[in-house]
């Protein structure tokens, strides 16, 4: 019973890890670029969260739409300052201005007196709460995530798939230029990808936020869905989703059955180990250029 | 307005260009050994610091720079090499002995992480370094035997064939002959079929691999190459810094590495010690600025990691060649007088094609 209890909190977990990944494959999947700058999106989303619950005492459901609304705002707000000025560089300049923008979002936040520095804990309504099923104990917390996250998958995976605006992004990301020629609005698609990896960012805050707590430093937990979804192969919404629940069952199962120590690294060792074997990830497609 | 007339082709591949060129790095030679009886202690040991980032922002800079290979994982390599140089130190051997196997097993260990690189590019090598730089962080921190664990382990003084180099400005003098025998020796690759294979795998890979150069061979060499000077870096550093502890190699150092060769300007070997200049005085100038500010922005953590961000994205942004680049184009405006063009240094938007397709 014990195993079934760490594998449905590594599946939550994993959860997390997926939604973050999920705004890194967004962003790669429509401009072909890697934001490093997402775990500190997820941690403005959750302090955003946080402070219209507290501070202005907005209620909870308001108080969640409000904050993902605002991160999106605010991810379209990103591309239109800082990332549009340097479409068409080389993909290394935007890995450094996202590391840049990581670095400002951390700082900004420390900064504000009395809040920034210390941990906070967000105050949703299923706190706390516990339920059994079958002999196994589940968090709702952690159901929570793992709803979410199916549901935020499947909109997603089907708004790429099948709408106009998805097959626009898809063929943006494949083609820039050719794209601008067929007469879709380049630009204005990259601003709304930032938006949306933004605001699935602040989802994912606000739901990591009840099973940890949120501080400054939380942006870093990003690091970890880097493997997520490097695993599920980058290209891939479903993928990052399975990537995530890998690296986090993997390493929730090492933390119960290795010695201490391995659950720090394990992400990385399967991440490593799926690059030597299988480089584009589980559901990658072939990468491969023509002359 | 200045005219270089070439009269030989050995002109073309000299390290210094011209005798204006020789005089101003003389200068600079001079400066530096001069540096200890002209600085206060407190800047010598922050002169020293630039030229151990320097050796270790070379290394980068011919991986991220001249191969065009980005590492997240560079302060990986850096531990490797102190904590080989500390547990060699202790155990006794001569300084040279040491810093050449510290820097043998950080190109070892270079190795082995370049081989996903000859499998994966861009952002899949980013992870895997980033991913093999952790694991070594918490190797350092488990492998409490050798290492000390996360109660860290303390440096003995440098002993090169019974001669210490105890003093600060002993000390300052081994890496100062370090840094300049780094340099001489990465200059010297880049003007050789090595270094211009490195570039062209660069520029592109598809070229390079039409015109014969082995990719494999020569993505592991620079990967060898610049885990290398960051092993000798780090090696350095460790008798700088004289505790070590396994959390300053983590990703934050990597960061700040890289963070120093993109400041620096990337491509350049100026830019190295420009970045590793940045990096060392901006803590310092951010102090002196903080009681200018008032005190609710001065005195908070997160000024630092603000004001980098903000330099970062603003180098990006404006001067993507960074502090060597702006060097550059003040240089050409004087050499050039009055003919200096405002889309000299234009950059090439290249809208970048899908490397997925098949």
């Amino acid at each position: 019973m014990q195993v079934l209890q760490v594998l449905v909190s590594g599946i939550a977990q994993g959860c997390i890890y997926g939604l973050i990944a999920l705004g890194f494959v967004l962003i790669y999947k429509a401009t072909e670029t890697v934001s490093f700058a997402q775990g500190e999106l997820m941690m403005l989303g959750a302090f955003l969260g946080l402070a219209l619950m507290t501070a202005l005492g907005f209620p909870f459901w308001l108080s969640v739409l409000s904050a993902i609304a605002a991160m999106g705002a605010f991810g379209i707000l990103l591309e239109r300052i800082v990332i549009r000025p340097i479409l068409g560089q080389p993909a290394f300049s935007i890995v450094m201005l996202t590391i840049g923008i990581g670095y400002v979002a951390r700082g900004a936040i420390t900064m504000i007196p009395n809040v920034g520095t210390d941990t906070h804990t967000l105050p949703v309504p299923y706190r706390n709460q516990l339920l059994e099923f079958g002999g196994v104990v589940f968090a709702i917390e952690q159901l929570a995530v793992i709803g979410v996250t199916a549901a935020l998958c499947v909109v997603l995976y089907l708004m790429f798939g099948y709408s106009k605006l998805g097959i626009a992004m898809q063929a943006a990301s494949q083609n820039q230029l050719a794209a601008y020629y067929m007469g879709i609005p380049v630009k204005r698609l990259n601003s709304l990808v930032w938006g949306m990896a933004a605001a699935v960012a602040a989802v994912a805050g606000l739901l990591l936020a009840p099973i940890t707590f949120i501080h400054a430093n939380m942006g870093f937990i990003g690091l970890k869905a880097f493997p997520a979804a490097v695993v599920g192969g980058f290209g891939s919404l479903p993928g990052a989703i399975v990537g995530g629940l890998i690296i986090g069952v993997v390493e929730s199962m090492s933390g119960f059955f290795l010695p201490e120590g391995f659950k720090d690294v394990a992400a990385y060792v399967v991440v490593l180990v799926m690059l030597m074997i299988k480089p584009n990830g589980l559901f990658g497609e072939r990468l491969s250029k023509k002359v | 307005m200045r005219f270089i007339f070439k009269t030989r082709y050995d002109q073309d591949i000299d390290l210094a260009g011209d005798a204006g060129q020789r005089f101003w790095y003389s200068m600079l030679g001079l400066a530096l050994i001069l540096a200890p009886w002209s600085l206060p202690e407190y800047w010598l040991a922050q002169v020293t610091f630039i030229l151990i980032y320097g050796i270790v922002g070379l290394g980068l800079m011919l991986l991220a720079g001249f191969t065009g290979l980005f590492s997240l994982g560079h302060a990986a390599f850096l531990g490797v090499g102190a904590y080989t140089q500390t547990v060699l130190a202790a155990m006794g051997w001569p300084f040279p002995l040491s810093l050449a196997v510290a820097a043998g097993l950080s190109a070892a260990v270079g190795a082995v992480v370049g081989l996903p690189a000859l499998r994966v590019k861009g952002i899949y090598l980013g992870i895997a370094t980033l991913a093999f730089g952790f694991i070594v962080e918490e190797v350092l921190a488990r492998w409490e035997s050798v290492t000390g664990g996360n109660a860290g382990k303390t440096v003995p003084t440098i002993d090169i064939f019974g001669w210490k180099a105890d003093t600060a400005v002993s000390f300052y003098f081994v890496c100062l002959v370090c840094a300049v025998l780094c340099t001489i020796v990465v200059l010297n690759l880049l003007r050789s079929p090595t270094g211009r294979a490195f570039v062209a795998i660069r520029d592109s890979e598809i070229s390079a691999q039409s015109m014969g150069i082995h990719l494999a061979r020569y993505k592991t060499l620079s990967f060898m190459i610049s885990a290398a000077l960051a092993g000798v870096g780090g090696a350095l550093y460790a008798h700088q810094i004289r505790f070590l502890s396994p959390d300053q190699f983590g990703i934050v150092h990597s960061i700040d590495l890289l963070l120093m060769v993109v400041i620096g300007g990337l491509g350049s070997i100026h830019g190295a010690f420009l970045g590793a200049a940045f990096l060392i005085t901006m803590p310092q100038l951010i102090a002196l600025g903080k009681d200018l500010l008032p005190p609710a922005i001065g005195q908070s953590v997160g000024l630092q990691s603000v004001v980098y961000g903000v330099v970062l994205i603003a180098f990006v942004l404006f001067e993507p060649r960074g502090l060597y680049g702006r060097w550059l184009k003040l240089r050409t405006w004087f050499q050039l007088f009055p003919f200096y063009r405002k889309g000299l240094f234009k950059r090439q938007k290249t809208f970048q094609k899908s490397d997925r397709l098949r």
